[in-house]
């Protein structure tokens, strides 16, 4: 039983799907080029939680759910946090 | 060695890399074709073999159990290399900063993110309980529960409360919560063996319906006890680190 031959009365047309894929992939692959593209540390943890949102829509598409959560969680909340506090010891040291 | 020697020899690298990778790439099933047996035969018999209708989480805390206390302890052990690495030393001393001396003003935190942060604190607990007691359920599960109740407490933080912060999660209780959630995945592997079955076999009544919060057997049990050690290993994490922060400020004032 193949994925395609499931019809539920929230199936989405194959062809919408496609197209939410690869707006998403673009989109993912635009903000992981701003993240680089970012130079100043602090601005570029703001873009990065940006990006872990977007990745999250990602495996949400691509019908991950579980891994929509997880990265939802870390790439958009817990690891910006950690990097933002880490900066801030830095910039402490530094001064 | 030159500039130019260098562009070169990252040149021939770089297109090395190229062309493995491409080979690669042509080597992959097509886009959304999985070749493997596997997974079309979990999706069969996982419902009716364990009764949770999260078959992910069935796959993770059942199927490959073993594999994901490995995951777990990879975890604990970040957290307790950070709390040995971040530890106070003797040469360090907190001193009052500047900041906390009688009669100044401290900055205090925009009534805005104060606000919003105390709207989401009770929502993100709640959230964060319902995945973590719903692995058996629907998409969820102890990892991803623990994290958002564990954002839960780092809102506290954001509305500018360190203190509360500090009283809601003492290092030494979140130590214990830690080591009682991973202590206990394991344990419930271990009861398995201890009544004659292989390590982390379900050994609990799966109930009557899939999906059910009562269903699944050590699935739950082990989602709840995951939840619990990540929740506290991401409080201890940011708390370490919030720590930290503060602890520099002390000594630099």
């Amino acid at each position: 039983m193949s994925v395609a031959s499931v019809h539920t009365p929230y199936t989405v047309p194959l062809a919408m799907m496609d197209v939410l894929q690869v707006t998403v992939l673009l989109l993912v692959a635009a903000a992981a080029t701003g993240v680089v593209l970012t130079r100043q540390p602090a601005r570029q943890v703001v873009v990065l939680s940006v990006y872990g949102v977007l990745l999250a829509v990602l495996f949400l598409v691509f019908q991950a759910p579980d891994v929509t959560l997880s990265e939802l969680t870390i790439g958009a909340v817990v690891l910006p946090i950690i990097l933002l506090l880490t900066l801030a010891k830095v910039r402490k040291r530094e001064e | 060695m030159t500039p130019a020697q260098r562009r070169w020899i990252f040149l021939v690298a770089g297109a090395g890399l190229v062309a493995f990778y491409l080979w690669g790439l042509t080597g992959l099933p097509g886009f959304g074709n999985y070749p493997g047996p596997y997974g079309t035969a979990i999706l069969r018999v996982a419902v009716a073999q364990t009764q949770a209708t999260g078959v992910v989480s069935a796959v993770n805390f059942d199927y490959r159990g073993f594999d994901t206390v490995g995951e777990e302890f990879i975890l604990f052990t970040a957290a307790a290399g950070m709390a040995v690495v971040l530890r106070h030393l003797r040469g360090e001393r907190d001193r009052s900063a500047l900041d906390e001396a009688a009669g100044r003003d401290v900055p205090a935190t925009s009534g805005a993110v104060r606000m919003v942060a105390l709207l989401f604190t009770g929502p993100a607990v709640v959230m964060g309980w319902w995945l973590a007691s719903h692995a058996q359920a629907s998409p969820s599960g102890g990892f991803q529960g623990g994290v958002v109740l564990a954002t839960g407490f780092v809102l506290v933080y954001l509305a500018g409360e360190f203190l509360v912060f500090k009283r809601f999660s003492p290092v030494d209780l979140t130590d214990v919560v830690e080591a009682v959630g991973a202590a206990g995945f394991v344990a419930t592997g271990l009861t398995a063996v201890f009544l004659g079955m292989p390590y982390l076999k379900d050994f609990l009544p799966l109930g009557q319906y899939p999906g059910a919060v009562s269903s699944s057997g050590t699935i739950a049990l082990i989602s709840f006890f995951v939840g619990l050690e990540v929740a506290a290993a991401f409080i201890l994490i940011v708390g370490e680190l919030l720590d930290q922060t503060l602890l520099v400020r002390h000594r630099e004032a």
